[in-house]
């Protein structure tokens, strides 16, 4: 790539992020820099944390920002660096930029529509229009639709997704029959895990099948993940325990208990969403790069 | 033996007794879950394709896959036997395995072999070899447009298609990757 190329795709990402920030700003939301080196990261059964000295560097800001809202914060976000051992690919870097938003008070389909209307108002801003084009296929961001898991997978594979679940499957029906076909013409919600996907997201009151967390997809790319937070800490810390002992017996990294973050869901987390959005994927979609290193200096 | 994270683009694995190169890779992650290596790969003998994902744990095997250089020396009747430059070790192989290269071998020529379990699956010659035009209609003088072809014959029969200003006698340089005329070297 041509280094004009790459200067001109980190202007449109510098407009994108301006448009970010204009977003969150105009609906009361502050901005927050919270610690990149952590003593204790998430135990997440497949993410694995870069060490640095006796620290870890985050792999999200999900446990501060939490701790934050725990402390009585409504509405924040954040944009940064978080790093992930081992991920390199052309959708995936080692270290990448996250931006992180939570609202108290909103459900996470509540979450769904404000993310909509945030990557609408994104685009049209950076683009000055709300149609992409990206590996030849055109997606309208200006509007969004919703796919439960189940329907997905059903739909696209032909499988039972609780079944996928059970038998190990999951994931790699996922990436190769669900995934490609999701966010076709305009972006697309997929809602409804399987509870053992559930991750820091509470379970559905009338179906303790389902984990009320979505992920959210652009011409088959994967955006964005969000969770209506689990607020039990004795649920949490059961979790952690199952996620940490996954961990041993796959031989990764032993973390800290995160102690800050299960005394603040102790103190109390208010009813609130979460979203995680990998802000150079979507820099890759607004500028029609098809490999990160197109749209970050690295 | 190669572990998933060591999959690459051009990287050569075995599967079930065959060699396979793999020709499209991509790291993938669903959303909080496993990494996957997706893979495209070819037969290197075949040449058939296949799509497979390889999970964080798998275990890939090694094929005894080596590269090396050899002389092409003579045509035994049946074979096509080349020689080791240093060692004169010879080495037989079969019309098949060569296919329309046959017509392209030239004497002392030194030609990449990748062996598979020591046997050659692949030939690779010198990219363009020059042999003399031995039959074709007359040449049309001043036409020197190329994108006008005719028939034409080398010494030992294989056809090519040549510009019109090509005659007999003629000396061609011939890409043997794609088996096509490439240039004029020498008029008769």
């Amino acid at each position: 790539m041509s280094s004009n190329r790459l200067l001109e795709n980190l202007a449109l990402r510098s407009a994108m992020l301006r448009a970010m920030r204009d977003f969150f700003y105009s609906h009361g939301f502050i901005e927050t820099e919270t610690a990149v080196r952590i003593a204790a990261p998430a135990p997440e059964e497949y993410i694995e944390a870069v060490t640095s000295g006796r620290r870890f560097l985050r792999t999200s800001p999900e446990l501060e920002m939490k701790r934050l809202l725990a402390d009585g914060m409504k509405r924040i976000f954040q944009i940064g660096s978080c790093f992930r051992s081992g991920e390199y690919g052309s959708r995936h870097r080692e270290e990448f930029t996250m931006l992180e938003f939570y609202a108290s008070g909103l459900d996470y389909l509540e979450l769904a529509a404000l993310t909509g209307d945030l990557l609408a108002e994104t685009t049209r801003s950076a683009l000055g229009k709300t149609e992409i084009k990206w590996k030849a296929r055109h997606c309208d961001m200006s509007r969004t639709s919703f796919i439960t898991v189940e329907e997905a997978f059903r739909k696209y594979a032909g499988v039972d997704a609780f079944e996928a679940d059970r038998d190990d499957s999951f994931d790699e029906i996922m990436v190769t029959k669900v995934e490609p076909n999701l966010g076709k013409e305009h972006p697309e919600f997929l809602i409804d895990y399987p509870a053992r996907r559930a991750s820091l997201s509470r379970l559905s009151k009338k179906d303790t099948r389902i984990a009320c967390r979505w992920e959210l997809y652009a011409l088959g790319m994967e955006l964005a993940n969000a969770f209506w937070e689990l607020t039990d800490a004795a649920e949490q810390r059961a979790r952690f325990r199952e996620s940490a002992a996954f961990r041993l017996k796959s031989g990764m990294n032993e973390y800290p208990e995160p102690t800050a973050f299960l005394e603040a869901l102790d103190r109390g987390l208010p009813d609130s969403s979460g979203c995680a959005l990998g802000v150079d994927r979507l820099a890759m979609l607004l500028c029609g790069a098809e490999d990160i290193g197109e749209v970050r200096f690295e | 033996m190669f572990s998933a994270s060591d999959l690459k683009k051009g990287l050569k694995i075995e599967i079930d007794n065959a060699p396979w190169v793999i020709t499209e890779f991509e790291f993938c992650k669903p959303g909080k879950g496993t990494a996957l290596y997706r893979c495209r790969m070819k037969n290197m003998i075949t040449g058939i394709g296949m799509e497979k994902t390889y999970r964080p744990t798998d275990k890939i095997d090694e094929p005894d896959v080596a590269e090396r250089e050899m002389d092409y020396s003579y045509f035994d009747g049946h074979n096509y036997v080349f020689s080791d430059p240093n060692t004169y070790e010879e080495m037989t192989v079969a019309p098949e395995v060569l296919g329309d290269k046959i017509y392209f071998l030239i004497e002392n020529s030194t030609c990449q072999f990748t062996l598979y379990k020591g046997e050659p699956i692949d030939i690779t010659l010198p990219t363009f070899i020059e042999k003399v035009i031995a039959e074709t209609e007359p040449g049309v003088r001043g036409d020197t447009a190329t994108n006008v072809t005719k028939s034409a014959k080398i010494d030992n029969g294989y056809e090519i298609q040549v510009p019109l200003f090509i005659n007999v006698g003629d000396t061609v340089r011939i890409d043997t990757r794609t088996g096509q005329y490439a240039e004029r070297i020498a008029k008769a």
